[in-house]
């Protein structure tokens, strides 16, 4: 159970700490924002309040003291500065490694932790000392502003209703009404009129609500802090009584306590009543104009927050969305199954509750296909780190603009496209972006710009990561490449091959290695890890003006639509999406070609891979065999099979352990009668070709 | 007796691969399922038969005569795969064993299970846990994990390795 709660703060706090982070980039950009200082703010208190509760103690004291400065921040007492900005996002890493480590203190640097929090404490104090040397002017300036003393008083009338399950949650509603308390000089009374009676009592339940007459140097926001976990959870209206605002007399506000008090005592409860009637008494009227309209907005506020928390989404564990699809992904090739049946026999019922199964089980898997989608930008806003410390550490300036932040790709798409996500984004700081002084040389701005955008087209998604940087040389990789022994000197090379030799391991022609990137692991790592994702790569560039990646990726990892075929009885699925037409290869066919692997399509030479002999199969070929047509990278290759049955939707799974190096076969698939079929990969089996055509032209 | 392992009384299943008996610890074994069709993966050595489909997921099989270096059996009816669990590197994995005939479970006690002779069985002594005595006949208790070890595996990857990995990436 604890640990289960454990889990749940570790989450929040993680989905928080990557809040507070987004929402300190932005803050950079427009520093007077103040509903991005409160959202700061909020997340820091909470991270506060939780990280106490579930006893992180060391987090809590750590976010304390930048609490406090945030808190001068909002109240528009200290200007946000870069410095700020930059002690707090070390302060969030910090953050998130405490949480990270919390079983080992040793994993944390203390000294990281002393410096930051000093930092704080030093902002803290240097506001404290200039606000001590102009007191004359502080004071005059409020003075003219309110004609208050500064050490005012305000009186709030707090009342407090909890929701009736508040218990179920943990929460202790006694102890925020102490919180409360604290804040001031406070009378609270509790109102327990609607305690039903005691057979219909619910002992779980919270009958009780709390009238809290508060008198504080605190502000409103300070009351509404108290509750900010359980927002959504209670009835909340804090009303200033502005009649005692000027009232700084200890004895006036004792005489209304014992009002309130004696009045309660004598079983009158209404405390609005019981107010309105003690100003009446004391010949003075209730305002509330301004707290009036401050619950409102409070009020409105907590509707607004509180509909699409619980109304329109919950939070479930990815393990249970992907048991999810596993189940769908079954059921889809237990209704293959079924249809199969269905075809074969003659009852009339059967064949229509089939297709009424098949429909449906459409749908199931189209809508749990959609739950797992997630819009890209989640990870976007983890970049702008990067390159905000990046182009820090590099001195350069660069800039980040993202676009597309919406498009929606599989969760687990977009987790796997982390890593070769910032490869590219280093490569592109480290070699593509230069100097300011080199841009402004060539007359470009001083500020770099690296775009990141999404974007869906058909069945895939394109990710494109473009900057206006040196851009690459062709000539300087082709010499590299020769050099290297990739290509022989004297090879004609298209623009795009050629771009696509920076993909090669070991390939870097950056002159010299930093700590960022230049050590030619990096690009052959992003081009296999998009390539896992079935996804492919490529890479435009003109001289002077830049470089553009783009990264196409299927939508989802774990269905497909793919083609069936069968080569001496066995079936093999090739993706659909790759397949361009297939044509008939007959024995007359391979006679006029003269041992060429290659067929004329319509007046175009297409070269084929014949699959029976790449994969030693074995066995007689027929007399006609078939060639699917399938465009990879831009070229057209066919692969030739015995017979191609047509359209199948594939499930998805992995070979396992065993076979996960086998060469031209990315996964398996079930078949509608129960049997195995194996997925083709039919980049890398076109790779390999063309390495081994390219050996035997060096020989 | 220097393995630990076999202190206890434990439960095996023992099969057949031409007349040779085997046990494997039943705690280890999944199920058994009749033959069925196996996909055969291209590329990869005889011994491995290929895939079956069990209930969803995609599970190799591997030919224990071929694996032994015996000669490949004709499929009978008594035919089986012996679902087990094998702890790799670590990580639990499932793998079919293809076996000749399944015969039966039964408890051997610590004492009548001998250790693995240096010489005189045809398989890897590394591979053989103990033999346990039954009547007059011997089983060969086999160190499943053992035999499906990674070194084992990596057999698998080297024989897929068509070219050279490092260049693998050039267009």
């Amino acid at each position: 159970m604890i640990d289960a709660h454990r889990n749940a703060f570790i989450e929040e706090t993680t989905e928080l700490l990557s809040e507070l982070e987004s929402s300190l980039l932005e803050l950079e950009e427009t520093p007077e924002d103040s509903e991005l200082i409160a959202r700061v703010f909020r997340a820091l208190h909470t991270i506060k309040g939780s990280s106490g509760m579930f006893g992180y103690d060391d987090i809590t004291m750590f976010t304390h003291d930048i609490e406090n400065v945030y808190d001068h921040i909002r109240n528009g007492e200290i200007k946000i500065t870069k410095q700020i900005i930059d002690l707090t996002l070390a302060a969030r890493d910090q953050i998130s490694s405490m949480l990270k480590y919390s079983d080992d203190k040793n994993a944390i640097d203390e000294n990281v932790t002393k410096d930051i929090i000093s930092s704080f404490r030093l902002m803290i104090n240097d506001f404290n000392s200039k606000n001590k040397k102009e007191p004359e002017r502080e004071k005059e300036k409020e003075e003219n502003k309110s004609a208050t003393p500064s050490e005012s008083f305000k009186v709030f009338h707090i009342n407090f209703k909890p929701a009736k399950n508040i218990l179920f949650t943990g929460t202790n509603p006694v102890l925020l009404v102490k919180e409360v308390a604290s804040l001031g000089r406070s009378v609270v009374l509790a109102e327990a009129n609607e305690i039903p009676s005691l057979d219909k009592i619910e002992p779980e339940n919270c009958y009780v609500q709390w009238d809290i007459i508060l008198k504080t140097t605190g502000n409103q926001d300070s009351i509404k802090d108290v509750f900010i976990f359980i927002e959504d959870q209670c009835e909340l209206e804090i009303k200033e009584i502005e009649t005692f605002g000027s009232v700084n007399d200890e004895s006036s506000f004792a005489d209304f306590e014992e009002f309130l008090v004696g009045s309660s005592l004598q079983g009158m409860s209404n405390i609005g009543e019981l107010i309105q009637k003690y100003f009446y008494q004391t010949k003075e009227t209730l305002s509330e104009s301004t707290g009036k309209t401050a619950f409102k907005k409070l009020k409105d506020g907590a509707e607004g927050h509180s509909e699409p928390d619980t109304a329109s989404s919950i939070r479930v564990s990815a393990e249970k969305l992907d048991e999810l699809v596993n189940l769908v992904g079954e059921l889809v090739t237990i209704q293959a199954r079924l249809s199969q049946i269905a075809l074969t026999t003659p009852e009339n019922a059967i064949v229509s509750v089939s297709e009424e199964v098949e429909r449906i089980t459409w749908s199931l898997r189209d809508s749990a296909l959609n739950i797992r989608m997630l819009p890209i930008g989640t990870t976007f806003s983890k970049f702008k780190r990067l390159v905000r410390d990046l182009s820090r550490d590099l001195k350069k300036e660069v800039e980040l603009n993202t676009e597309g932040a919406e498009t929606e790709l599989d969760k687990t798409v977009i987790e796997k496209l982390n890593d070769p996500l910032i490869h590219i984004i280093r490569n592109s700081l480290d070699h593509g972006i230069e100097i300011p002084e080199e841009r402004e040389k060539a007359g470009k701005p001083r500020t770099g710009t690296v775009m990141l955008s999404a974007s869906q087209s058909g069945g895939n998604v394109l990710i494109k990561i473009s900057d206006d940087g040196a851009g690459m040389d062709k000539d300087v990789i082709k010499e590299k490449a020769v050099r290297l022994g990739l290509i022989a000197e004297n090879a004609e090379l298209s623009e795009n091959e050629i771009f696509s030799l920076v993909f090669a391991p070991g390939f870097s022609t950056a002159q010299k290695i930093t700590n960022v990137s230049g050590r030619g692991v990096g690009m052959d790592v992003v081009k296999r890890a998009i390539e896992n994702l079935r996804g492919s790569v490529e890479v435009s560039s003109a001289k002077g003006k830049g470089t553009t990646i783009t990264l196409r990726l299927p939508l989802t990892l774990a269905i497909i639509d793919g083609l069936l075929v069968q080569i001496q009885g066995e079936h093999y699925v090739l993706p659909l999406s790759a397949v361009e037409e297939c044509i008939e290869l007959s024995k007359e066919n391979i006679q006029n070609s003269h041992g060429r692997e290659i067929v004329n399509v319509r007046g175009n030479i297409v070269p084929y891979i014949n699959l029976r002999s790449r994969f030693k199969i074995g066995g007689e070929r027929p007399e006609i065999e078939q060639i699917v047509i399938a465009e990879i990278n831009g070229t057209k290759v066919g692969f030739v099979v015995d017979k191609v049955f047509g359209q199948h939707q594939t499930v998805l799974k992995t070979l396992g352990r065993l076979y996960r190096n086998v060469d031209g076969i990315s996964g398996a698939t079930i078949l509608g009668d129960g049997t195995v079929a194996l997925i083709l990969d039919i980049n890398k089996l076109l790779e390999k070709e063309e390495f081994s055509a390219k050996s035997i032209m060096k020989n | 007796m220097s393995n630990i392992f076999l202190t206890e009384t434990r439960q095996y299943l023992t099969f057949k691969l031409s007349d040779e008996m085997f046990g494997v610890d039943v705690a280890q074994v999944r199920e058994i399922l009749d033959y069925v069709k196996i996909t055969k993966v291209p590329q990869t050595p005889d011994f491995m038969c290929g895939v079956i489909n069990l209930r969803g997921s995609v599970v190799p099989v591997v030919d224990m005569n071929l694996k032994f270096g015996m000669a490949q059996s004709e499929r009978t009816v008594n035919t089986c795969i012996v679902v087990v669990e094998v702890n790799l590197d670590d990580t639990s994995i499932v793998i079919g064993a293809l076996v000749d005939s399944v015969q039966e479970v039964f408890e051997i006690e610590p004492q009548n299970i001998e250790p693995a002779p240096k010489i005189g069985t045809r398989l890897r002594t590394d591979f053989i846990k103990g033999m346990g005595k039954r009547d007059d006949s011997f089983i060969i208790i086999l160190d499943i994990d053992k035999v499906f070890n990674s070194q084992e595996l990596e057999l698998v990857q080297d024989s897929s390795n068509y070219a050279p990995e490092t260049f693998s990436n050039v267009n």
